[in-house]
C-alpha cells in the first residue's frame, strides 16, 4: 500500500515536471495558416546564474516573432517559428539543448547570453552545419576561427579597453580591482582585456577571483579597500551582482563599482535601488534611442503577465532585449537572403547580409562579427531606481 | 590593524554560525539513523523560497513564524514519505532517496521560481547596518553568533534533561534495544528531523539577511559545507559540528584575507582530507566500537 502510494506521488511529479516543461516551449502556435514553417532556433539560458539575462533577451526575439510572424522566402510566406532551448547557464547542459535545436530543424539559431556556453554550444551547430548568431555574448573566442558563429554586438576586447579608458578619464582610477568568477569564460576575458588596457593607462591592478556558487562577497569587497582599490571592477553575472551590490551596501562601500553589460539589468537595478552606491555599466543600448518602438514593447510586455516577470516584474527595458529583438531581424534578412531553409545556404550568406535594428545598422566584417565601434555608458540611479545615460565612450 | 582584519573575521563568525545552524541537522539525523540526509541543503534552500513568496504577501511578524513552520513540515513530511518506509531497507537505499528528495526539491523551486534569482526580503532589524570597532555590517552578522549559541545550547539542555532527548540518546546509542524498551522510535525520529529542520530554517533566515538571493542551488553550497563541518566535528556530535563549522566559516575568510581567494573552497575539502587522515572520527566523534 504504502508504495503504492509513493508510486504514485513520483509519477505526479514526473508528470508535473513534463506539464513544466511543454509550458515553458513555444510550441502550440501557429498551425491554422496552412503557410510553411520555418524553424529558428533559439539558445539561451532561462535558467540558472544567466536566467534572468537569457530571458529578457529571448522577449526581445519574442516580440520581434511577435510583430514579423512571417517571412518572403523565394516568394513564399513562411510562418517563423522560435523554437527555444534552455541552455541553463551551464557549460554541461550546452551540448544537449544544442542538439535539441538541431533535432527541432532550425535553420539559423540565436544566442547564447553569456559566452560560456556559447562557445560549448557552438561545435553542435558547426557539425550539424547550422548557422549561429551571438546576440550579446562578448568574447572574441566565440567566433574566431570558425565560420558558423556570426555576432551583433561588440566584443570584449573593446569593452574591456572602454571600461578601462572611462574608469581612468571619468573616475580618475589609480588602482583598480578586478573580481570574477573562476572558470567563467565571460568574466575572465574581460577582466583580461581590462587589465591590459588599464596597465597601459598606468594604472595598477589587481585581480580576485570566487568560485561558482559563491555568496559571501564581503572578504573579496574587504580586500577590495584594504588594498586602495579607487574602481571595483566586476562583470558577473547577474546573480552574483545582486549579491555584490546587497554586500557593498551593508559595508557602507565608496568605492564606485563598475561592471559590463551583464549588470545592465532591472534585477541589478532593483537590489541598488535606495542604497548609497556609485555603479557604472557599458552596454548595446540605452533606453530613450528609439521612443517609437520602446512603446510598443512596453505595451506588449505589460499586456501578458509571464512577459513581465520574466522581464523582472517590471517593463524597464534591457539593452539585451533590444539586441535579441535586433537579432531576430538580422535572422530574417539572412533567410530572406538566402531564398531558402536550408541552414548551408544561410549560412553561406550570412557574411553579405545586413541589417537595420534599433541599435544600429548591423553588417558582418572579420570574423563573423558585427562591426560596433561605440558601448554606452550608463549609471544606476539609485533614488529613481532607472538607469542614467552617462556618456558614449568609443575608442580610436 | 584591527580595523583591517576584523571585517574577515565578522564575516567568518557570521558564516560559521550560518553553517552551524545547517550542521546540526546533518549531525543529528546521523547519530540516530546513521544517514547523511542529503536533502537537508536543499530543505534550508526551500525555507529561503518560502521566505520570499510569504513575504510578499505577508506582514514580517506573520510570515517568519509560518516559514520556520513549514520548513518543520516539510523536514516531517520528507521523513514520513522519502526515509521512513525504507528504514529496512539496506542504508545505501535510504542514502540514494535523500538524494533523490534532494533533486526533487531543487527541480521544484526551479519550476516555481522560473529559474530566476529571487530576492530575499528585508527583516526590518537584522538587515540594519551597524558599525562595530569601525567595520560596518549587517546587524545581522552580530546577531547569528549570539543566536546559534542560544539555540545549541537549547538544545543540548533539550537532549539532556527532557524525555524526547533522553528517548534520542538511547536510539542513537542502539536503536533496536531502545525499541524494545518501549520507546516510539517513530515519534524520535519525526522529532529528530523537525529539530534539525527548525534550526535550519533559521538559519536560512539569518543567511538570506546576509546573502538575498535565492536560486534553486543556493542551498548545495552551504549545505555541503555544513556537512564538512559535521564530519570535521565528528559526525553525531552536536558541539563538533558547531565548532567545526565556525572553525571553517573563520578559515575560509582568512584565506580570502591572505589573498588565496581561488582556493578558498577547495581549502575547506582540504581541511576534510586531512582531519579524515588524521583523526577519522573528527575532532569530538567516539570512536566506534564494533560490538560482535
Amino acid at each position: 500500500m504504502k508504495k503504492r502510494i509513493i508510486a504514485l506521488v513520483l509519477v505526479l511529479c514526473l508528470a508535473l515536471t513534463l506539464c513544466a516543461c511543454g509550458g515553458s516551449g513555444d510550441g502550440e502556435k501557429q498551425e491554422a495558416s496552412g503557410n510553411k514553417t520555418v524553424v529558428i532556433g533559439v539558445y539561451e539560458p532561462l535558467s540558472g546564474d544567466n536566467g534572468a539575462g537569457g530571458k529578457q533577451e529571448v522577449l526581445g526575439m519574442q516580440y520581434a516573432n511577435y510583430k514579423f510572424p512571417t517571412v518572403e522566402i523565394n516568394g513564399e510566406t513562411y510562418d517563423v517559428k522560435l523554437e527555444i532551448s534552455d541552455n541553463e547557464s551551464s557549460n554541461d547542459k550546452a551540448v544537449s539543448a544544442a542538439t535539441k535545436l538541431v533535432s527541432a530543424g532550425a535553420s539559423v539559431v540565436l544566442g547564447s547570453y553569456g559566452s560560456s556556453v556559447a562557445i560549448a554550444g557552438s561545435d553542435t551547430f558547426a557539425d550539424a552545419g547550422i548557422p549561429a548568431i551571438g546576440v550579446t555574448c562578448t568574447n572574441p573566442q566565440v567566433t574566431l576561427g570558425n565560420d558558423h558563429y556570426f555576432r551583433i554586438c561588440f566584443l570584449d576586447p573593446f569593452q574591456g579597453t572602454v571600461l578601462a579608458n572611462f574608469a581612468y578619464d571619468e573616475l580618475g582610477a589609480q588602482t583598480v580591482y578586478c573580481l570574477g568568477q573562476l572558470g567563467n569564460d565571460y568574466d575572465q576575458g574581460l577582466i583580461n582585456y581590462f587589465s591590459e588596457a588599464a596597465k597601459a593607462l598606468g594604472m595598477t591592478v589587481i585581480t580576485e577571483s570566487f568560485p561558482e556558487g559563491n555568496s559571501d562577497f564581503n572578504s573579496y569587497l574587504t580586500n577590495a579597500k584594504n588594498q586602495g582599490a579607487d574602481v571595483i571592477f566586476a562583470p558577473t553575472s547577474i546573480s552574483y551582482a545582486q549579491l555584490i551590490v546587497e554586500q557593498a551596501a551593508a559595508q557602507g562601500l565608496t568605492i564606485p563599482l563598475v561592471a559590463s553589460d551583464t549588470w545592465d539589468s532591472n534585477v541589478v537595478m532593483d537590489a541598488a535601488q535606495g542604497k548609497d552606491l556609485d555603479i557604472y555599466v557599458s552596454t548595446f543600448y540605452a533606453e530613450g534611442g528609439d521612443p517609437e518602438f520602446e512603446a510598443g514593447i512596453k505595451e506588449w510586455i505589460n499586456a501578458d503577465s509571464t512577459n513581465l516577470s520574466n522581464n523582472g516584474g517590471n517593463d524597464m527595458l534591457a539593452a539585451v532585449t533590444v539586441m535579441g529583438y535586433d537579432a531576430y531581424l538580422t535572422a530574417l534578412e539572412a533567410l530572406k537572403a538566402a531564398g531558402t531553409t536550408d541552414p548551408g545556404e544561410v549560412m553561406a550568406v550570412l557574411p553579405s547580409v545586413t541589417a537595420t535594428g534599433i541599435t544600429g545598422e548591423i553588417k558582418f566584417g572579420e570574423n563573423g562579427d558585427a562591426d560596433r565601434n561605440t558601448a554606452f555608458i550608463k549609471t544606476a540611479n539609485t533614488e529613481t531606481g532607472v538607469w542614467d545615460f552617462v556618456t558614449v565612450q568609443s575608442v580610436a | 590593524m584591527i580595523a583591517k582584519y576584523l571585517p574577515y573575521l565578522l564575516a567568518g563568525i557570521s558564516v560559521g554560525g550560518q553553517y552551524a545552524l545547517i550542521a546540526i541537522g546533518y549531525t543529528m539525523v546521523y547519530g540516530i539513523l546513521r544517514l547523511i540526509n542529503f536533502a537537508h541543503g536543499d530543505v534550508f534552500m526551500i525555507a529561503g523560497l518560502v521566505m520570499v513568496y510569504s513575504s510578499a504577501s505577508l506582514p514580517m511578524y506573520i510570515a517568519i513564524p509560518l516559514v520556520l513552520i513549514a520548513t518543520m513540515i516539510l523536514g516531517f513530511v520528507i521523513e514520513r514519505v522519502a526515509y521512513r518506509p525504507l528504514r529496512s531497507a539496506p542504508r545505501m537505499s535510504v542514502m540514494i532517496s535523500a538524494i533523490g528528495v534532494s533533486y526533487l526539491l531543487q527541480n521544484c523551486a526551479l519550476y516555481f521560481t522560473g529559474g530566476l534569482p529571487q530576492t530575499y526580503p528585508a527583516i526590518p532589524w537584522l538587515s540594519r547596518s551597524v558599525n562595530v570597532l569601525g567595520a560596518t555590517t549587517k546587524m545581522v552578522t552580530v546577531v547569528t553568533p549570539v543566536l546559534t549559541l542560544v539555540l545549541v545550547i537549547v538544545l543540548v539542555m533539550v537532549i539532556k534533561y527532557t524525555k524526547i532527548g533522553m528517548a534520542m540518546r538511547a536510539v542513537s546509542k542502539d536503536f533496536e534495544t531502545a525499541q524494545l524498551m518501549g520507546i516510539k522510535i517513530i515519534s524520535v525520529l519525526s522529532m529528530t528531523f523537525v529539530i534539525g529542520c527548525f534550526l535550519a530554517a533559521v538559519g536560512s533566515l539569518l543567511y538570506f539577511t546576509n546573502y538575498p538571493s535565492v536560486i534553486p542551488t543556493s542551498g548545495s553550497m552551504p549545505g555541503l559545507k555544513a556537512f564538512v563541518a559535521a564530519v570535521f566535528g565528528g559526525i553525531g556530535s552536536i558541539p563538533g559540528a558547531v565548532i567545526g563549522a565556525f572553525i571553517i566559516g573563520i578559515c575560509e575568510n582568512i584565506i580570502k584575507a591572505l589573498g588565496w581567494t581561488t582556493f578558498s573552497d577547495a581549502f575547506t575539502f582540504v581541511l576534510l582530507i586531512v582531519v579524515l587522515l588524521i583523526r577519522p572520527t573528527g575532532i569530538f566523534g567516539e570512536k566506534a566500537t564494533d560490538k560482535v
